[in-house]
């Protein structure tokens, strides 16, 4: 007898979607001077919510402009006591509107209720919180007795936490002290304009934030515009490249977070239940979408078996459908480009001879969607192995001593995050001692903190946000 | 060990045939001619031959780069003790070669005898200086991070892996020293291209590291043409890191574009050598590893 959950979605009145929506620049929303438009669309049903702008190259000049004049202005003249007060209040903010910005998430991004609701939204009014507290105690931050700011911060993120991501931007670049201008990316651009609505509620002088919605070509404008003295980017490896390349002889300073594939390693001793766990939110915590996710699982030889077996079963309890359900696992894949793109390289998984599973699922009719993938029969050149999928898909490797569990794991030309999973304490310090990895989980996996440094070693990007490193990225140090 | 092609050692007799030195690359503890057989007359400012250098060729980059992989492991697993001990050992080594070196930084930088004795003093200094950092530098740029939730969270500094160091041409031993030892001291390796025209300092400090306990592969370094051997440098795709500072404002874009291929820490800074250090060498070369555990009984 199979038990059916009554629907449990969430109320969609709590937030106010406008029909189309113009650009953030010197604290008003203004109409682009292009003109150009993009529609977003809920991925869940391909419904569109609203038309954004599309920035041209003088909406980028024109937030620049005033980003510039606020760091020249208020901004730079202003205490760091009174700087820190203004991220509080945005901190409150967001915890104030936290269940319209969960909505709105939900809604533009695909990702499950329950994350946005319980993850995005409550970490991103995390880090203004944290980052408040520096903004007046820069020099205890160690990087000497007056750090300086450096100036005006391109910011450019992803679709996969959209709200969260600006929180990782802004909030450190604030408390240094620079300005922002910030480019949410093209199909995620709704909770990044509900912030600026947050911004003017919190009464932040006009230019510090400048929010500029738009495409590729946007990004690209916004991070060569010479009046720039800082890059920031997260995004795939391949994008990274070409900014480092952009920025080159610029004197501009620049950190990536960029693209991973991380190994997942679970040795025979583990807490094979809390691994399960591990694994299942490595990898299906927001549809896979994740720079950090756990998408290559290394399992000690002697337990491949049973743990696969196990992972299976927790599999066909994963609830799979509509985003704004409180029961819902797995939300919908977030645009039907990545949608192609998962199923390209779930694809090259069956043509290179691994073998293919996925729980019994109905896949909703409308909308972007893949199932929870496991692929066995996995080998190291396999592309599923060693491409980053960016979707609900993992791949299944073995290994037989703590040593070949590295060189695997190493064995990428990523570097962000890894987990461990064993009783023995003195392993997980040796192998968080050998693993080229930015971040290492033991025995837990995909946390998050803003006292907590985050960013890549390798391909994976370079510099870190979170955390007193974080700072650095910020300061002319 | 005399400098070649001056004048003759006052210990000397007229009568006895001075006995000049090959200079050489340094790669993996050795010291090979460059594989392609080339050498590069390197003079001295008043156009006087001081000697004929190896003219390292790609391949001999290459080669570095892979006898400093070769050597990661070690050298990052040695105790940070052990790393500071063997640092200062470089500069006790480098005390004891102070006449020579004077000699030949007196030769390259057309400086009084004085001056360049003052120099290779710094040049000491500065490798005791680094040297104690080995075993505080994680102290200081580590933390443990008070996350909301029940884990305990660290993060410490790494070393990066491979670094690829173009040497300031102008200072050719207390800027080469400045910028050799910080990535060393935070547990990377090195491959090194020494300043293009005043490379013999060079490879007598590389004679001084082969005696001073840093194990092969560590500090790798070559002599030769900049224009050729730095691109194939900063577009190594298994170099890590690079250091400009010894590249001329002009090539520093090109060569931080080719950086790009692997996503290369990239650093550079127009450094006054005779200043005192700060923390922002040993900062470029670094990783920040952060390891979450659960707490619980």
């Amino acid at each position: 007898m199979t038990l059916e959950y009554a629907p449990a979605p969430e109320s969609r009145d709590v937030v106010r979607i406008e029909g189309s929506y113009g650009l953030f620049i010197g604290g008003e929303f203004v109409p682009p001077l292009s003109g150009g438009s993009l529609r977003t669309v809920n991925p869940a049903t391909e419904e569109t919510l609203a038309e954004v702008s599309a920035a041209g190259p003088d909406d980028v000049a024109r937030a620049v402009a005033a980003a510039r004049a606020a760091y020249e202005g208020p901004w730079g003249r202003m205490r760091g006591g009174e700087r820190a007060k203004f991220l509080f209040r945005i901190a409150r903010l967001l915890q104030e509107r936290s269940r319209e910005l969960a909505v709105l998430e939900s809604l533009d991004n695909g990702k499950p209720i329950r994350e946005s609701r319980d993850v995005d939204v409550p970490l991103a009014a995390a880090h203004f919180f944290y980052h408040a507290g520096w903004a007046d105690k820069l020099e205890h931050a160690g990087f000497g007795p007056s750090p300086r700011p450096l100036g005006v911060a391109a910011q450019v993120i992803p679709w996969n936490f959209p709200l969260l991501m600006a929180a990782w931007k802004l909030a450190p670049a604030l408390a240094a002290g620079n300005t922002c201008v910030l480019k949410p990316a093209e199909t995620t651009p709704l909770t990044a304009l509900l912030l600026a609505e947050v911004c003017q509620q919190a009464d932040l002088p006009p230019g510090v934030v400048n929010i500029l919605t738009g495409a590729g070509d946007t990004g690209a404008a916004l991070v060569s515009h010479p009046g720039v003295d800082k890059v920031a980017f997260t995004g795939s490896t391949d994008v990274g490249k070409e900014i480092q390349r952009a920025v080159s002889g610029s004197g501009k300073r620049l950190s990536l977070e960029l693209g991973g594939k991380a190994a997942n390693i679970v040795f025979e001793d583990a807490p094979i239940d809390q691994a399960v766990e591990g694994i299942v939110d490595g990898i299906f915590f927001n549809q896979g979408h994740v720079c950090c996710a756990g998408s290559r699982l290394l399992a000690q030889e002697s337990i491949v078996d049973p743990l696969v077996e196990r992972l299976r079963r927790r599999l066909a309890t994963l609830r799979l459908g509509d985003p704004l359900d409180k029961n819902t696992d797995i939300g919908a894949i977030n645009s039907r480009v990545q949608l192609d793109k998962i199923r390209h390289l779930a694809d090259s998984g069956d043509e290179e001879g691994a073998v293919r599973w996925s729980p019994p699922v109905t896949l909703p009719e409308r909308g972007y969607w893949f199932p929870p993938t496991v692929f066995t029969n996995v080998s190291q050149s396999h592309r599923i192995a060693r491409e980053e999928i960016f979707g609900p898909v993992l791949t299944v490797l073995s290994f037989r001593t703590p040593a070949e569990a590295v060189a695997k794991a190493n064995n990428t030309p990523y570097g962000l995050s890894a987990g461990i999973w064993t009783e023995k304490g003195s392993r997980i310090l040796w192998m968080a001692e050998q693993l080229e990895a930015g971040v290492v989980w033991a025995n837990t996996y995909n946390r998050f903190d803003p006292a907590s440094p985050f960013g890549g070693y390798q391909e994976s990007g370079f510099g870190r946000e979170g955390g007193r490193h974080g700072l650095a990225a910020y300061l002319d140090v | 060990m005399v400098s070649p092609r001056t004048s003759t050692s006052e210990s000397h007799p007229a009568s006895r045939l001075e006995v000049r030195k090959t200079y050489k690359l340094f790669i993996g503890g050795a010291f090979p001619r460059s594989e392609s057989g080339r050498s590069y007359p390197v003079l001295a400012p008043d156009g006087r031959l001081l000697a004929n250098a190896a003219r390292a060729s790609r391949k001999d980059v290459r080669d570095a780069v892979v006898a400093g992989r070769a050597a990661v492991a070690r050298w990052k697993a040695a105790t940070a003790y052990n790393k500071g001990q063997v640092l200062y050992r470089v500069a006790e080594m480098l005390e004891g070669h102070g006449d020579q070196l004077a000699r030949e930084v007196a030769e390259a930088e057309a400086s009084t005898i004085r001056a360049a004795r003052r120099a290779v003093a710094a040049t000491v200094d500065r490798l005791v200086w680094y040297a104690g950092w080995a075993d505080k530098f994680a102290q200081v740029a580590g933390s443990a991070n008070p996350v909301a939730g029940p884990f305990f969270n660290f993060s410490l500094p790494e070393p990066t892996g491979v670094v690829g160091v173009l040497a300031p041409r102008a200072s050719s031993l207390l800027g080469l020293v400045s910028v050799l030892a910080p990535p060393v001291v935070t547990g990377n390796t090195v491959v090194v291209l020494a300043g293009e025209e005043r490379p013999l300092p060079a490879v007598t400090l590389a004679e001084v590291i082969a005696t001073a306990d840093v194990p092969a592969g560590v500090v790798n370094i070559l002599t030769g043409r900049s224009a050729e051997l730095a691109p194939v440098l900063a577009a190594h795709m298994d170099v890590n890191a690079i250091d400009l500072s010894g590249a001329e404002q002009p090539d520093r874009a090109e060569l931080n574009r080719l950086a790009a291929g692997n996503v290369k820490r990239v650093f550079a800074s127009d450094d006054d050598w005779t200043a005192p250090p700060t923390l922002a060498r040993l900062r470029a070369f670094v990783e920040t590893k952060t390891v979450w555990h659960t707490v619980g009984c």
